[in-house]
């Protein structure tokens, strides 16, 4: 996992650029459907955070009340000081960037850009150096005369980034900007959106459905299911230390083992798996470690059980994190079949005693340590990678 | 008809596309472009080569008001129907399920009705003891009945609930292939409605109104049923004109060479408002 991008140069945030954006107890419903459900977040001015989440979470939801496109049932939202739960979209002074550019295909590139400046009523010639300005700052000086329908995807997105940024909004908004864009593509423009913000210092809320994508590029990520927040964390954190069921198979691979607990002792469980074995985790905490530095709001709206003696639960642990057994600690027999090549990392895939699925992740070029002949092998892992959740394994 | 195979799969030899055009080809060369030939020569040959029919046509100032007439009217018809087609238009295209249906029905509901049944109608409520009137009456606002049918006013308004719907359908379809987030990008950038409306919205269905303008604007000129039913002496137009000469004085020549006049006028305002368009395109790009 490459968590670069968002931990370098965090701390080099051009104070003041940016606004803070409070969202506070918002809910919003459709007739029977709770879209939002009484969601808090807190996003520090300059940050860039990332609603992740499948279809139907609440993100695109949420995104929009920020936007003003929806007004919520409930709850209110501040951008810097101003309440603007009420607001119209056009009072927000918000850059938003959608999903399909929404370019005003009967403009110019240059018009396009020069429309939020239009709107705010400055001079000709002011508005024409800033949109210079802005086409040169995402490499398109020169195509200001074009028309939208004769770029390309990608450029499209450039002009739509310039014309969301070219008046210095507090915040940027973006909705799925790159699901249109193929790969490569996807990763350079991810680079650019993060330089981009780095230079204007804005504040950005990023909704996306790719969790790479999100851990790649945020300071924080809000994993949202069902309407709530499950988990709001720097991606380290919610890689390492998730905080439900949910978040631990969302944000990056996992294997999820099913068994019933034998003993509860301070934060560790024994697990008895069907085959017999004996497996220990960590119980998953209910309370997320404290975040490094800034203040930040963290509502997690799933309450657990108590795990105890008898209960099923489920441990969870990361295909990178099993390797040869070690003395004293967890262990367990598989049996692969099957392998995932990817380049850097092999990826064997089987299942236990039991029949239940196992990953395992291993350099490709680790050749020490490989199945025997009949795939089988034995895997262990240490007590503190692995996480136990209370109840049946669910997969999103 | 040669063997060359089809440049893509499943379409059809050039043979084979003329064989399924040809019924109705021919058709229309029976039923349509022969009889128009026919009348045009007529106006042109019979009983030998001479422009009398054009030179009379020309030479009255009557016919030159009828003209006139018609073609103010036409223009006062599209006007009105724009006006009040729009609004339905950018309804309809916002509205979803029942909602859609219920508007599209009565937008398409009298599309589907006979126009002569339309246009009695406008008799029945516009006649001498018709509905308006006996309303009126009812309310004490008048003491005796108001001349309201065969006016030029009763024309004008029955022509434009006749055509309105022509004018509503185009500009709906464009309206509804807009993408919303478009609406959306302009608010936020700091449009309010209205600019956003103007700026976006606006601009993007022109192409459904210049449509719906033009239909209505030809169905007008040639408009014979309603302004005959609706319309009097006073307000005679270019189709009941043509119509007149045709059924009741039996000058084939003459109304051969209205109609062609008539098709002359009706082209070139055709031409003319392209031309208009592509112009204002241009010109509305370098903003």
């Amino acid at each position: 996992m490459d968590f670069a991008l968002g931990r370098l140069g965090s701390r080099e945030r051009l104070a003041g650029r940016g606004a803070a954006v409070r969202v506070d107890r918002v809910a919003k419903s459709y007739g029977a459907v709770r879209a939002v459900q009484q969601v808090s977040i807190g996003v520090a001015a300059g940050e860039f955070v990332s609603l992740l989440g499948p279809s139907g979470s609440g993100k695109t939801t949420l995104l929009m009340m920020i936007a003003g496109f929806e007004t919520p049932d409930a709850g209110t939202l501040h951008i810097g000081d101003r309440d603007v739960t009420q607001a119209e979209p056009n009072e927000r002074n918000l850059g938003m960037v959608f999903q399909r550019y929404a370019l005003f295909p009967h403009l110019t590139v240059a018009d396009n850009i020069a429309f939020p400046l239009k709107m705010r009523k400055l001079a000709r010639a002011d508005i024409a150096h800033k949109v210079e300005a802005a086409l040169a700052r995402v490499r398109l000086a020169g195509y200001g005369e074009r028309k939208p329908d004769q770029l390309s995807g990608g450029q499209q997105q450039r002009v739509a980034l310039a014309r969301a940024t070219v008046f210095d909004p507090p915040v940027i908004l973006m909705d799925e900007p790159l699901g249109a864009l193929d790969k490569k593509l996807r990763e350079q423009m991810q680079i650019e959106i993060k330089q981009l913000q780095r230079e204007l210092g804005a504040t950005v809320v990023y909704v996306t459905h790719d969790q790479q994508e999100a851990l790649t590029m945020s300071d924080r990520v809000a994993v949202m299911n069902h309407g709530r927040i499950e988990q709001l964390s720097a991606p380290q954190v919610l890689y390492d230390r998730p905080l439900s069921m949910f978040v631990a198979d969302f944000v990056g691979d996992t294997n999820l083992l099913r068994g019933t607990v034998r003993t509860v002792e301070g934060d560790v469980a024994t697990l008895e798996l069907a085959t017999g074995e004996k497996v220990q985790g960590r119980v998953a905490s209910t309370t997320p470690p404290k975040p490094t530095g800034d203040a930040s709001e963290v509502d997690s709206a799933v309450s657990m059980r108590e795990l105890r003696t008898g209960d099923i639960a489920s441990l969870c642990i990361r295909p990178e994190r099993l390797g040869p057994a070690i003395e004293g600690q967890s262990r367990i027999f598989a049996r692969f079949a099957d392998a995932i090549y990817v380049g850097p990392d092999l990826t064997l895939v089987g299942s236990i005693g039991d029949g239940q699925p196992l990953r395992l992740r291993i350099g490709s070029r680790d050749q020490a340590w490989r199945p025997g002949v009949d795939g089988g092998l034995v895997v262990g892992w240490r007590t503190e990678d692995a996480i136990v959740f209370p109840g049946e394994p669910e997969r999103t | 008809m040669s063997n060359a195979a089809s440049p893509i799969r499943g379409a059809l030899r050039p043979g084979a596309s003329w064989m399924l055009i040809a019924p109705l080809l021919l058709l229309l060369a029976f039923a349509f472009f022969w009889p128009i030939v026919n009348l045009l020569s007529r106006s042109l040959f019979v009983p030998e080569f001479s422009l009398q029919n054009y030179q009379r046509l020309f030479n009255e100032p009557l016919y030159w008001r009828i003209f006139g007439r018609t073609f103010w009217i036409s223009a006062c018809c599209c006007l009105l129907s724009l006006m009040l087609g729009y609004p339905v238009a950018y309804a309809m295209a916002r509205l979803k399920g029942w909602r859609l249906a219920f508007v599209a029905a009565c937008v398409l509901i009298p599309l589907w009705t006979s126009v002569l049944v339309r246009s009695y109608a406008w008799v029945f409520l516009l006649q001498r003891n018709g509905v308006v009137n006996a309303m009126l009456n009812d309310l004490g606002l008048i003491g005796a009945p108001l001349r309201l049918l065969y006016t030029e006013g009763a024309v004008l308004a029955a022509m434009t609930h006749v055509l309105l719907p022509f004018m509503i359908l185009p500009i709906f379809a464009t309206l509804r292939g807009i993408p919303p987030e478009l609406e959306r990008a302009a608010r936020n950038l700091g449009a309010g409605r209205a600019q956003a409306f103007m700026r976006v919205t606006l601009p993007l269905s022109l192409p459904g109104v210049s449509t719906g303008v033009l239909f209505v604007f030809i169905l007008a000129l040639g408009f014979y049923i309603t302004p005959a039913m609706v319309g009097g002496p006073q307000t005679l137009m270019i189709g009941t004109l043509i119509a007149q000469q045709v059924t009741d004085l039996l000058d084939w020549e003459f109304a051969g060479a209205v109609s062609a006049v008539l098709m002359v006028l009706t082209m070139g305002a055709v031409i003319t408002f392209q031309r208009a368009l592509s112009v204002e395109r241009l010109a509305g790009n370098a903003d």
